[in-house]
């Protein structure tokens, strides 16, 4: 979102030289990837209010998202061309820090996924370049001020801002259409949801997509393939307006259904209000130049529009393993760059970043089999997130949670009761056939003292 | 050097405030004089000065959206 124009790119002078056109299709493909995984998790942001609401049809909304990130590519050529400006020393960027970099953020993006935890790609990114910087020279490297304000401060602040505005809309929006039909609030308040939802995936295309774009032209300028002061070639935006694309229709439908159905019960009024708050706070914080996480702003106006509605519940406990993942993001994008950097420079030269290529393709498809024990799609994507909601159930779900033992029945037990409770029967079918007999006995013997 | 960019927090928070629960507002605005208790007349018809108001307040939030395109594809990201 610092968006640099493009005639600032200035390549580290210490980047090595690749001449190798295999190893710079591996990066460029691992930038795509990156991209790939920015979309599909990043869908969530700009849809999930629209799709649990029903605003828009599952489907619908991933694909008028995919376009909108699409168009939002091509819609400004103003590329960030650098990563993570100011956060590390941009002398140490090389190549094999850029590919530990990526795989960092990938890797931290897919397993954010596979627990439906909205997270952000951009600190994903930085902290896995973070990491392979670390690994590369050490804490020099890394300038922490330049982290602490532009990274971890603002993932704090964001979600507070988010939430304040997103509440303020939600409170006079419900009580200004409160004796307003829920029917033609429903429906007005549906086209005030798209429109606001497809800003959001705009803003999101325009921001991210340049993210990689500026990755590819570094390692472009890098191998020599253009000239340092090159534009973005064509098939570089096309290609990143894809990868990002077919992420987003591809529907990160775990961080969907977290955003839309786990965090608020939402009504088509709260959507509008959470997401004309996250397009107002995005595009403010990139206007002043204090570029807040898109999801970070996306997440805090869906709590905001559950804490300005009146009677609704917020689900904080979801919320806060979600800050949580949040302030981990940086250290394990970082951990995972690192181990990446250090697997390259073991195995050395152009092989190394090889092995990489092939560590990262092993563990995304390790996670892609995980998420198919219980994957989620357009078809589940808006069930109740708590089944169980009679009172009852709820009880002995506690007592189960409290004291396992308590709920479970032994075989031998059960078999004990039941003859029991047989003896139990046959005992009182005998004293009422006692009873009877007596009462019997007893009218014989009247029926025979009055005939005397 | 300073770690809370207090003149740009304190511009986000303002005018997203005006901008992120304003534009809601005045849409809500539009949809109780469109469909509010009392907006259908006996003919069942909502008054003209009441469509007026509505598309007036819609125009206003469909103008806020192009204005944002614009922002967008001026490079202001």
């Amino acid at each position: 979102m610092t968006g640099v124009p493009s005639r600032d790119v200035h390549p580290p002078t210490t980047m090595v030289d690749v001449n190798d056109p295999l190893l710079l299709g591996v990066v460029v493909a691992t930038a795509l990837a990156f991209d790939f995984t920015n979309g599909f998790h990043d869908t969530g942001n700009a849809m999930a209010t629209s799709i649990a609401t029903k605003a828009l049809k599952p489907r619908q909304a991933v694909l008028l998202s995919a376009s909108l990130n699409m168009v939002g590519a091509f819609l400004s050529l103003t590329v960030a061309a650098t990563i993570a400006t100011g956060i590390v020393d941009a002398r140490i960027v090389t190549l094999e820090v850029v590919l530990a970099g990526l795989v960092g953020g990938i890797v931290w993006n897919l397993l954010t996924w596979l627990f439906g935890i909205p997270s952000s790609s951009s600190h994903a990114l930085v902290g896995g370049v973070v990491g392979a910087v670390l690994a590369a020279s050490g804490s020099s490297g890394v300038l922490w001020s330049g982290l602490t304000a532009k990274v971890l401060i603002p993932a704090l602040l964001a979600p507070v801002v988010a939430i304040m505005v997103a509440a303020i809309g939600t409170a006079i929006v419900t009580r200004i259409t409160a004796d307003v039909e829920e029917k033609d609030n429903d429906t007005m308040f549906r086209w005030g949801q798209i429109g606001s939802a497809s800003l959001v995936s705009l803003a999101h295309g325009t921001n991210d997509a340049q993210k990689s774009m500026g990755i590819i032209l570094l390692a472009l300028i890098a191998a020599g393939a253009v000239p340092a002061d090159s534009g973005v070639p064509f098939w570089v935006i096309l290609s990143c307006a894809l990868a990002m694309a077919a992420g987003t229709y591809t529907g990160g439908w775990r961080v969907i259904r977290t955003l839309g159905k786990g965090l608020v019960e939402l009504s088509s009024r709260q959507g509008m209000a959470a997401e004309t708050s996250s397009a107002a706070v995005i595009l403010l914080s990139s206007h002043f130049g204090y570029s807040l996480s898109t999801t970070h702003v996306a997440t805090g106006s869906i709590l905001g529009s559950g804490v300005g509605m009146k009677g609704a519940s917020v689900r904080w406990s979801v919320a806060g393993r979600m800050f949580a993942s949040w302030l981990i993001t940086v250290p394990s994008a970082a951990l995972v760059g690192a181990l990446c950097y250090w697997l390259d420079t073991a195995v050395g030269g152009t092989a190394g970043s090889y092995v990489v290529f092939g560590v990262l393709i092993v563990v995304a498809g390790l996670i892609y089999l995980r998420s198919r024990i219980r994957p989620v799609n357009h078809a589940n994507v808006n069930d109740d997130w708590d089944p169980v909601e009679d009172p009852e159930a709820y009880v002995a779900e506690s007592v189960s949670v409290h004291n396992p033992a308590v709920m479970r029945v032994r075989r031998k037990d059960l078999k004990r009761a039941k003859r029991r409770a047989r003896r139990e029967a046959r005992r009182l079918d005998r004293e009422a056939q006692r009873r009877a007999d007596e009462q019997h006995r007893r009218a014989q013997a009247r029926d025979r003292t009055e005939r005397r | 050097m300073q770690f809370i960019e207090w003149g740009a927090l304190a511009n986000i928070v303002g005018l997203g405030i005006l901008v992120g629960a304003g534009l809601p507002s005045l849409f809500a605005i539009g949809v109780r004089a469109l469909a509010g208790p009392g907006a259908r007349g006996a003919d069942g018809r909502v008054a003209p000065r009441r469509v007026v108001l509505a598309w007036t307040c819609f125009g206003i939030a469909a103008a806020a959206i192009g204005g944002a395109i614009m922002f967008l594809a001026a490079g202001g990201h």
